[in-house]
């Protein structure tokens, strides 16, 4: 194990930390603001990364099909949001457990129809398929450093939406009081579909990006939903800063643990049993993680507004 | 029979239906229904015990994969090490072997399940609401990954039961008799889950999962109270663990993974959340979709979707809720 090695896995681990900060950030967003359970959030995530390989693979250009994942991912999310959604604020968390669990039916479903089982591909952009020298140590994939990249640039815009702008300002008071903010005037129902909107175009980007990385296929977004759900747990529902943070030390941790596990354990144990140990142990690691921050902060790292 | 309600017609409808139905298959000599009757008895006797977590103290588990996989691991190491006459561990000199006895592999697999209950029951119920669903994901993953790494029972590939456990000497492997067993362990546990609902017990759970400060104040520490109900929610659950390793024959870390947590609660919520019946119509008509559809058409996920959906939208309180009501508070 060399420094160079590690130090590759830990751009890795970011470039992974940020794609669970794109798919973090509307769920928590939908949760802190509209107290929605949105189990169909990974489902959005799919249909950026269908909307990306379809268009990409029509036209040729992967922007354009980057480009297409935000606009069918947001309309779907607002489409979602009008048509059903919207019926579900005032109820129960379970109803809206079952309600977008459905949604994930419907949408996977549909998409299995549409699409067939196999999956497409979509191939990285010309422009990063080569990778790039980094301090003259390693060469880097430099499509996985503009995905990090995105990342911060998402969460940059984010906080100066939030904290900087007209609608930002509604967000945070909509998040507060609902009813205070829809007697001062504002439409809390398009602001409600907005958030919603942005949140589908955020799961659509991460969606799109991580399908050239992966195959695109229908179930695709399930696994990646449970890790946002650790992700804003950890963090603190409603936070986007925890967001950050909790997809920061998810990504690093889940990489790293994978990485370094095995080694560890192979200081103690023969080769054999130390690699299989290892590789649970770093599967377990994330909610082991979840789980002692809970213990220990039951309302994760930032607690949005008590 | 003049004051009984609604929802007392349609449980004891529902009885006769569980009774009538194996019945006219066996009459028609289709063992296939008789076991398609089956796993939606054992899939209900699940979902009775997370209704009971659910529906009356308000803790929403998304882990109780976690004891549903331990009851069925219980069941699958037991037989394995009986069938191969292997010793399974000795201590103190005392040998411990496996068994195939239903009656032995039962209350381990509740004892089992509830010590482990225990410990994430504990930790768990620091935390509320969204928290509490997520940090009882946290732990069945654990239990999950755990299984897939442990290689003397089969790691990822599961644990094959060759023959099916034995009890009091009845033949198991027929499907209408295995199916006797399944429903009379329902039918007392639905028996067990009413009289909790109507003790003191129940009372106060209720209370824990309305107003947690006014049960305190009358001086019931609420943190008890939810653990119990916990614990016994996760061994009825473990229960029908190890019935479904019985009728499948098979064991597999797939019975302890959050799609599983994830199904046994839309069971409860389908039928109704808290009603004493709900997990049996949910379970029931999630399975009778899976299996009709899935004949009819392969896109059946797409229209069990929108059943569902529909079942949200405009039936408040689950299919109970539809026919029988809002809750009466006599």
């Amino acid at each position: 194990m060399t420094a160079i090695l590690l130090l590759e896995q830990l751009l890795n681990g970011l470039q992974f930390a940020m794609m669970l900060f794109l798919m973090s950030a509307g769920l928590t967003l939908v949760f802190g603001v509209m107290g929605l359970i949105n189990l169909a959030h990974g489902v959005l995530y799919m249909v950026g990364a269908f909307a990306c390989a379809i268009i990409a693979g029509l036209t040729g250009s992967f922007w354009l099909g980057l480009l297409a994942s935000l606009v069918a991912a947001a309309m779907a999310g607002a489409l979602v949001e009008v048509g059903v959604i919207r019926k579900l604020y005032r109820r129960d968390h379970l109803d809206q457990v079952l309600a977008t669990y459905a949604l994930i039916l419907i949408f996977s479903g549909g998409t299995r129809w549409l699409f067939g089982a196999f999956p497409l591909y979509l191939d990285v952009p010309q422009i990063l398929s080569t990778p790039v020298n980094l301090f003259g140590l390693l060469d880097y994939s430099s499509y996985r450093l503009f995905i990090i990249a995105v990342g911060i640039a998402v969460a940059l815009g984010l906080y100066f939406l939030i904290a900087r702008t007209r609608l930002g300002m509604r967000i945070r008071a909509g998040k507060s009081d609902r009813e205070m903010i829809a007697a001062l005037g504002v439409d809390i129902r398009t602001l409600y579909t907005l958030v919603f909107a942005l949140g589908a175009a955020l799961a659509g980007l991460a969606g799109a990006l991580l399908g050239a990385l992966q195959s695109v296929e229908v179930g695709m977004g399930d696994s990646v939903l449970i890790l946002a759900f650790v992700v804003i747990v950890i963090g603190g529902i409603g936070s986007i800063k925890g967001a950050f943070i909790g997809a920061l030390l998810v990504g690093l941790v889940d990489t790293m643990g994978r990485f370094l596990l095995p080694y560890l354990f192979a200081l103690v144990l023969p080769p054999d049993s130390a690699a299989s140990i290892g590789g649970a142990l770093s599967s377990v690691a994330i909610y082991i993680l979840m789980a002692v921050i809970l213990i220990v902060k039951p309302k994760g790292l930032i607690a949005a507004n008590g | 029979m003049a004051n009984l309600t609604i929802e007392h017609k349609l449980n004891i409808f529902l009885v006769l239906l569980l009774l009538v139905l194996p019945a006219i298959a066996l009459i028609l000599d289709e063992p296939f229904y008789i076991t398609l009757a089956t796993k939606v008895v054992i899939l209900a006797l699940a979902g009775v015990g997370l209704n009971l977590a659910l529906g009356l103290g308000g803790l929403g588990s998304f882990g109780h994969a976690a004891f549903f996989g331990i009851g069925g691991y219980i069941a699958g190491i037991l037989a394995s090490h009986s069938l191969n006459a292997e010793l399974m561990f000795s201590v103190l000199g005392v040998e411990f072997d496996g068994t195939t006895n239903m009656l032995l592999i039962w209350p381990l697999a509740l004892l089992v399940s509830a010590l482990v209950a225990v410990f994430i029951g504990y930790f768990s119920l620091r935390t509320k609401g969204v928290y509490f669903i997520m940090i009882t994901l946290a732990f069945a993953q654990m239990i999950y990954y755990f299984a897939i790494a442990w290689p003397a029972y089969g790691g990822e590939d599961g644990l094959s039961i060759y023959v099916r456990n034995q009890f009091l000497g009845l033949n198991t492997l027929d499907p209408i008799i295995f199916y006797g067993i399944c429903f009379s362990l329902l039918m007392s546990v639905l028996l067990l889950v009413w009289r909790l609902k109507n003790s003191h017990f129940g009372s106060a759970l209720q209370a824990a999962r309305q107003n947690e400060q006014r049960l305190a104040a009358v001086g019931i520490p609420p943190f008890g109270i939810k653990l119990t109900a916990f614990v016994i929610s996760a061994m009825i659950t473990a229960l029908a663990g190890a019935l479904f390793a019985d009728l499948n024959r098979f064991v597999s870390p797939d019975m302890l993974s959050w799609h599983t947590s994830g199904e046994i609660m839309i069971f409860v919520i389908l039928g109704g959340v808290g009603r004493l019946f709900g997990p049996v119509v949910g379970a029931g008509l999630f399975i009778l979709f899976e299996y009709f559809l899935g004949g009819l058409t392969e896109h059946w996920a797409l229209f069990l979707g929108i059943v569902l959906l529909a079942v949200v939208l405009f039936a408040r309180g689950g299919l109970v809720g539809l026919i029988a009501g809002e809750v009466k508070h006599d």
